[in-house]
């Protein structure tokens, strides 16, 4: 699947090095307000970093710190990419 | 403003009627500048009723009064999350009776994550109590390319800001200097706050007046708390029940008006869900774009440089594992020479009492009872001041949260989070100081199950009475051809006790908080710096001292309790000492409990075993020991070995023991809670009896179920 710019996808969708403007937190079970509390709020920008040695969970960086969640939470953060390194490697 | 006003008359000062609240982001620096404002005056405790621990401290001024510092959780915002940062909250929006009356508050704000700590430094700016900012790791901030002008954020916010060093003591003299001001009354500032559109303001009257009526807040601290119970469920349910309080009688009420006030603004097209995050978060953006001046941009930050080793797919599991091995071969090996200078040293003490001591039960009472109760509690510190030194550094390093990272996917499988790998690692040594270190699990449910499974990992106490067994019955053959069946068994028990846990938290994770909401693992990985060896020491001090005062106490008076038992009923003059445990009220109960172990392949002298080692797993040996008349024997002794092997039942002339009982009797241990420190440890860490009540009848019953399972389902086999 090719995505292209300003095209809707989750938080998790992202890959490494890529970053992304936050557009908003779909509501799932009330974690919501915590994750904006932490910065992620809409016009946001975030930064994948990388994700754990297993796979899971990921780590970001936003506001000027870095931030590690679980796939399932970035799975309700929408985004919009901006830019893809050339390398797509941290 | 009422806070403020009651605040500030102080013209003449009383000797320490003033509070001093400390908060802050977690990692923020908070409790290093707690530590430099009161030094070692400290006091740890808990907070009644729950298991958040509670710090205070005081600090001395020239002008002859003292102030009472207290060190409020780490959170991140006046919305909770925890029960931890639900004390914090509570205290500073008045709803905890705690503390009479907040003189001021000092916010600790990371200064090279600005914007995160603006949320909660603005939430207490705007409760209208006389606020510090304390922008803290300026060094960092300043190395990252990001400078503040500290004078332009005091006035855009509303309160006093002091840039701080806390880790090097840099304008901690300013700080104390500003904390005096304003108790004195010297110095205030006009709080400033999130500005609600027009809309808002008229919808949330009601929401305003019950809050005037049902609390102490200030008419401004009303406004801006109105806001944050309408824009957020987990808001206004804090106004339900206060974390050490009882359910509010008008709660309904305020839940009526809020429902009201979100209709209102629905049928006007007005979005409140969230607004006040929203608002505050754009609020912030201008502070920022006004305060900050970056000089550098998009420089590699030194942690994500770091990270890329630490971190890293192969590497990171890598290092995790050799830093982890090297605590752990710290506890376990180096740990063991003081030690066993502290039971010596104990052993001498009492020697040296008993020698100047008239015989008789006050002598014994002394030194079997109360100097052998003393011993059993110094024993453990060595373990305790090895683990919590370590597990300091790598704290304060930032390093933790990357070990919970990398291992988080791993303890998910268990349900729990990467959190609970420390603490359950630690508890292979010993599950004392494994349970004490699940402080740093923030989510409750998490934390008490770890603190339930950390006494299943088979720790070194279960070394003594393994070896014993597999020494007398697991012959030494090869298995598989490179394998020792001993080896092998030694690897079997540790491997059961693992899986053991695992079952233990998969059960307990559907009755422990399953009305709570699944564990989140937002966390923060705080920028890697250098660990204050002071802020360690005093840890490590704090924890040790928690021990011996706390757990302390459990422990000596079970100590006694047990002397007592072993030592009455007092023997005849010719009994040898096994004759004489034998009769003793230990030895009786014994053989009382011989009918419901017998199942388990166990006889009376295990039971006696059994009730004598709940002191620690180990006492095991020495009371089979002075069972068999073996003097001074340990787990390595032939004799006793073989004494065990030679035994007779005397009325079928069969071995008493076999393979099998040996096999039985290491699946109990391996599962039961015979271990009267890890009790009180648990008592002292939740708070209550609630937990190691629980903790000592599921694992004795767990213990009882699998060797009866071991030792008839070996014997249908025809094992032993």
């Amino acid at each position: 699947m090719s995505l292209t710019k300003g095209q809707e996808m989750t938080l998790e969708q992202l890959r490494p090095g890529e970053t992304a403007i936050i557009n908003g937190i779909s509501t799932n079970g009330g974690d919501e307000g915590d994750l904006m509390e932490m910065g992620l709020t809409s016009g946001t920008e975030v930064r994948l970093i990388k994700y754990a040695p297993l796979g899971d969970p990921m780590e970001i960086k936003v506001r000027g710190y870095y931030l590690s969640l679980r796939r399932s939470e970035a799975k309700a953060i929408l985004v919009e990419r901006v830019k893809r390194e050339a390398t797509g490697k941290p | 403003m009422k806070e403020q006003v009651k605040a500030a008359p102080h013209t003449q000062v009383v000797k320490s009627d003033f509070n001093l609240a400390l908060i802050g982001n977690p990692n923020s620096g908070k409790t290093t500048i707690f530590n430099a404002l009161t030094g070692l005056r400290q006091k740890v405790g808990n907070y009644p009723g729950v298991t958040v621990e509670k710090k205070t401290g005081l600090i001395e001024s020239s002008g002859g009064y003292s102030i009472r510092a207290h060190d409020l959780p780490g959170l991140y915002s006046l919305v909770p999350k925890s029960l931890d940062d639900k004390i914090a909250s509570d205290i500073i929006t008045g709803r905890a009776s705690e503390i009479e009356h907040l003189d001021v508050v000092v916010v600790v704000i990371d200064a090279s994550s600005l914007e995160r700590n603006l949320y909660l430094a603005t939430q207490v700016v705007e409760m209208g109590m006389p606020v510090i900012v304390a922008l803290n790791m300026m060094d960092a901030a300043e190395s990252a390319g990001i400078a503040i002008d500290s004078e332009k954020l005091a006035s855009q916010i509303g309160a006093i800001v002091v840039p701080v060093v806390a880790n090097k003591g840099t304008g901690i003299a300013v700080l104390r200097q500003e904390i005096f001001k304003i108790v004195e009354g010297r110095s205030l500032r006009e709080p400033k706050g999130i500005r609600p559109p027009a809309e808002i303001k008229s919808a949330l009257k009601p929401v305003r007046d019950w809050l005037a009526a049902n609390s102490e807040l200030s008419e401004m601290a009303i406004r801006f708390a109105a806001v944050r119970i309408l824009s957020s469920d987990k808001a206004l349910g804090c106004w339900r029940n206060p974390a050490n309080g009882h359910v509010h009688d008008n709660y309904d009420d305020l839940v009526t008006r809020v429902q009201e006030a979100r209709q209102e603004l629905d049928e006007q097209g007005v979005s409140w869900s969230m607004l006040e995050t929203q608002l505050r978060y754009q609020w912030i953006d201008t502070i920022y774009a006004t305060t900050v001046c970056k000089t550098r941009e998009h420089e590699l930050n030194r942690s994500e440089k770091a990270d890329r080793i630490l971190t890293h797919r192969i590497l990171g599991p890598i290092i995790f594992l050799l830093i982890f091995g090297a605590i752990f071969q710290s506890i376990f090996a180096w740990a063991e020479i003081p030690m066993r200078a502290i039971e010596s040293g104990v052993a001498w003490f009492g020697s040296v009492i008993a020698g100047v001591m008239p015989d008789g039960v006050l002598q014994d009472l002394i030194v079997d009872g109360a100097i052998a109760g003393v011993g059993a509690i110094l024993v453990f510190l060595p373990q305790i001041l090895f683990l919590f030194f370590f597990l300091s550094l790598l704290e304060d390093s930032g390093y933790l949260a990357r070990a919970a990272f990398i291992m988080d996917r791993t303890m998910r499988s268990v349900g729990l989070s990467g959190r609970s790998v420390i603490p359950l690692l630690s508890s292979f040594a010993c599950a004392i100081p494994g349970i004490m270190a699940t402080r740093t699990i923030r989510n409750s449910s998490d934390r008490i199950i770890t603190i339930m499974i950390a006494p299943l990992m088979s720790c070194s106490a279960r070394l003594p009475v393994y070896a014993l067994m597999i020494g007398a019955f697991i012959p030494g053959v090869v298995v598989m051809g490179i394998f020792k069946l001993p080896g092998l068994i030694l690897l079997a028990m540790y491997l059961f006790g693992i899986v053991a846990a695992i079952a233990a938290a998969l059960v307990m994770k559907r009755f422990v908080g399953r009305n709570e909401p699944p564990s989140t693992f937002v966390m923060v990985l705080p920028a890697y710096r250098r660990p204050s060896m002071r802020s360690t020491l005093i840890q490590v001090w704090e924890r040790a001292k928690i021990f011996v005062t706390d757990a302390g106490k459990i422990i000596l008076a079970i100590s006694i309790v047990l002397w007592f038992l072993a030592y009455y009923p007092r023997p005849q003059a010719e009994m040898s000492s096994s004759q004489a445990i034998n009769q003793s009220y230990a030895g009786q109960l014994g053989h009382a409990i011989e009918p419901a172990i017998r199942p388990l392949g166990f006889d009376w002298k295990i039971g006696i075993g059994l009730i004598t080692s709940f002191a620690a797993r180990e006492v095991m040996v020495s009371t089979l020991a002075t069972i068999y008349n073996v003097e001074g024997a340990d787990e390595t002794s032939v004799t006793l070995r073989q004494a065990l092997i030679n035994d007779r039942d005397p009325n079928t002339g069969k071995p008493v023991y076999t393979p099998l009982t040996a096999v039985s009797l290491m699946v109990f241990f391996a599962l039961a809670c015979q271990c009267m420190s890890t009790v009180a440890v648990v008592k002292r860490e939740t708070n209550s009896w609630h937990w190691p009540l629980i903790m000592v009848v599921y694992m004795t019953v767990l213990a009882y179920t699998a060797s009866l399972v071991v030792f008839q389902g070996g014997k249908l086999l025809g094992f032993g």
